[in-house]
């Protein structure tokens, strides 16, 4: 059951790592989703999978084939936490789209920059047309930092 | 008395809910704030007096002894760092009053402040690791909140980084905290100790330390893991970007110090030399990040990331000195942080811009405002007396008492550069004739805090929290002494873990009933 587990784990992680590496932001959030999901399953095997136990122990204290029920506690947590995270994530990255117009982060980084640049329709600058407008910007500056002292 | 220790996690708590539910505009609940954070900084000065005078406390939840339950545990380092942090709480909910606008304030800033208090707070006096992880996520979800409130589109990239980048550091921490349970069968952090020494099998111990070394570190913004924290800290308002500078990476550097000298000990060899360079590049490219930027947030934002460096090297050398020297200078990076960047909120507020050549003169029209700047400018630097001075001081003496030439030149090295940044600001945004206003750049959007035509009462405001840290830190700088006699026993209450596991795991603290988180 452990090697079963260990498999799907591994699988998981391969498959979150290479969504991770995505410049979408949407995948990104869906690799973590999957690698978040990896430790919840690290967790659950490396407390042990004990097969048809229940984690109940009765008066009489300790009693042998039960099921260990701190991994369960622990991966209960760490199931809520990761899905008030993933919501919230989720939330973000919808509003970043709204707001920027884009999930691509590379064009995310040049939104901070060209806060406020929008073209004439007031629509969000392209890449091209924020770099020109940069260049030029970079020359204005340039010559306004001389008289200053 | 292990009461106290419930008292520190749970007033910013209630503060978090009155704040919440309290009706009432920006001033009600920023001043529900400012109380609870008043309250919270008696709590954790008696916690502290009661750790200096007696030793570490410990304080059983739900009445579980000691590897069963959850431990709250303040040693010397705890109590000091819950010291700082209500300081610094006090201080920028103090400041907020001014600077946080209405609309964030209805937002929920006061709400979300404390619950990251309360995170930041339990993170330190936590004695079990899945707790930790648990404190860390309290921490992480307010602060998410936090650097998106608003929702001002330059916080929007930023806080993106942010949020995904403490994600992975979040999955990798579980993953580490799963497979040391598997290992050990516990994740009390007492029981731990010495307990993953003894397995048979090591190779899977240093891949599990590593694990823990990258998570903490990502938080802690050391060398190859720091990018996030000048992309997102510099579009926040001031306050907010004063309270995470301040305190929110220390929380990294604390778990970093607690895991490598509680749990990992034995193979602290290769750690070891790891988190030495690790801390020296960290301390490197922090200061050459800082001195290659013109917006005074981003150089202050690097200068956050220098100084962890500096608070890892203690780790890295491991004697009680070298450790006595970091925790002196996280205690007053903590304090010059927070300074520093409500002094620049101040800045901004004058000069109407972070960007250096878009601000000067600034000494003319404010000498007394100016001095203060140049007072945290040269703690930081460490120039005597001030409190940076003794920090570096004492970090040099640790690396003179390991032979540890190349240490020593480079923590020279950067605490020259140091000063480039600073007094660039100096000359630039103090010293020099104001720019006319004509001539400015292209100017980029207002900054977040668009604070509406606030008058002299709110700036005497924001000054006197600015004020008042200026005082402590000159305090600590003209007399050391106390300071450093603390610090020197939290650095062998770190490295003699005895006292530690004494009153965790041993019979001396009565249980008291609490509800477990």
């Amino acid at each position: 059951m452990e090697v079963l587990f260990g498999i799907l784990a591994g699988v998981l992680m391969a498959g979150g790592v290479w969504l991770i590496l995505s410049r979408n932001l949407l995948k990104f959030l869906f690799g973590l989703v999957l690698i978040s999901n990896v430790a919840n399953l690290v967790i659950f095997a490396s407390g042990g999978v004990t097969e048809g136990s229940p984690p109940l122990v009765g008066k009489s204290g300790i009693v042998e084939g039960v099921a260990n029920s701190l991994p369960q506690a622990l991966v209960l947590t760490a199931i809520v936490i990761g899905f008030g995270l993933v919501s919230f994530t989720l939330t973000l990255a919808l509003r970043a789209w709204q707001s920027i117009g884009t999930t691509h982060v590379e064009e995310m980084c040049l939104s901070e920059q060209r806060a406020g640049a929008t073209d004439e329709n007031g629509g969000v600058l392209s890449v091209d047309d924020y770099a020109q407008l940069e260049r030029a910007r970079t020359v204005n500056s340039e010559q306004s930092m001389e008289p200053g002292r | 008395m292990n009461g106290l220790l419930v008292a520190c996690l749970l007033t910013p708590m209630m503060t978090a809910i009155l704040a919440f539910l309290w009706p009432g505009g920006r001033v009600i609940k920023g001043a529900v704030s400012v109380c609870g954070t008043v309250l919270l900084s008696v709590f954790a000065a008696l916690l502290l007096r009661q750790v200096w005078t007696d030793g570490p406390v410990s304080a059983q939840m739900g009445g579980w002894e000691a590897p069963m339950g959850i431990t709250l545990v303040a040693d010397h380092l705890s109590a000091m760092l819950v010291m700082v942090t209500a300081i610094v709480g006090l201080a920028v909910s103090f400041f907020a009053l001014t600077d946080i606008d209405e609309a964030r304030a209805k937002g929920g800033f006061d709400t979300f402040f404390q619950i990251l208090l309360t995170g930041i707070v339990g993170a330190f006096l936590t004695g079990d690791l899945f707790n930790l992880y648990v404190w860390f996520e309290v921490m992480l979800i307010s602060s998410f909140a936090l650097i998106v409130l608003g929702g001002d589109k330059v916080q929007l990239d930023g806080a993106v980084k942010y949020v995904a980048i403490n994600l992975v550091s979040t999955v990798l921490l579980l993953t580490a905290i799963g497979l040391v349970y598997g290992m050990a069968g516990t994740l009390n952090m007492a029981d731990l100790n010495g307990s993953l020494a003894e397995l048979p099998d090591q190779s899977l111990v240093t891949v599990v330390s590593v694990l823990f070394l990258i998570a903490f570190g990502i938080k802690a913004a050391v060398f190859p893991l720091y990018f996030w924290l000048p992309a997102s800290y510099h579009t926040l308002p001031i306050s907010i970007a004063a309270v995470f500078a301040a305190l929110m990476t220390k929380v990294g550097v604390y778990a970093l110090i607690r895991t490598f000298t509680l749990i990992f000990t034995p193979e602290s060899d290769m750690i070891a030399t790891v988190v030495l360079v690790v801390a020296l590049l960290t301390m490197l490219t922090g200061i050459l990040g800082a001195i290659s930027h013109t917006n005074i947030r981003r150089i202050l934002s690097y200068h956050v990331i220098g100084s962890i460096g500096f608070m890892l090297l203690g780790l890295g050398l491991g004697s009680p000195l070298a450790m006595a020297a970091s925790i002196f200078y996280m205690m007053q990076g903590i304090l010059v942080k927070a300074l520093l960047f409500m002094i620049v909120g101040v800045i901004e507020k004058r000069g109407n811009s972070s960007e250096l050549s878009e601000l000067g003169g600034l000494y003319r029209s404010h000498p007394g405002f100016s001095i203060l700047y140049l007072l945290a400018a040269l703690a930081l630097i460490g120039i005597p007396p001030l409190s940076g001075f003794w920090a570096k001081l004492m970090v040099l003496e640790a690396g003179i008492e390991h032979q540890a030439w190349w240490v020593i030149a480079l923590v020279l090295l950067a605490s020259l550069l140091t000063f480039i940044p600073l007094m660039r600001i100096w000359f630039e945004a103090f010293w020099k004739a104001a720019p006319r206003s004509d001539d400015a750049p292209v100017k980029e959007p207002e900054l977040s805090n668009a604070a509406s035509g606030s008058a002299a009462r709110s700036e005497s405001m924001q000054l006197a929290p600015v004020v008042a840290l200026s005082a402590v830190l000159l305090l600590i700088g003209l007399a050391p002494a106390s300071l450093i006699s603390l610090t020197d026993q939290a650095a062998a209450g770190v490295l003699n873990v005895d006292a530690y596991l004494q009153v965790v795991l041993g019979s001396g603290a009565a249980p008291i009933e609490e509800m477990k988180p």
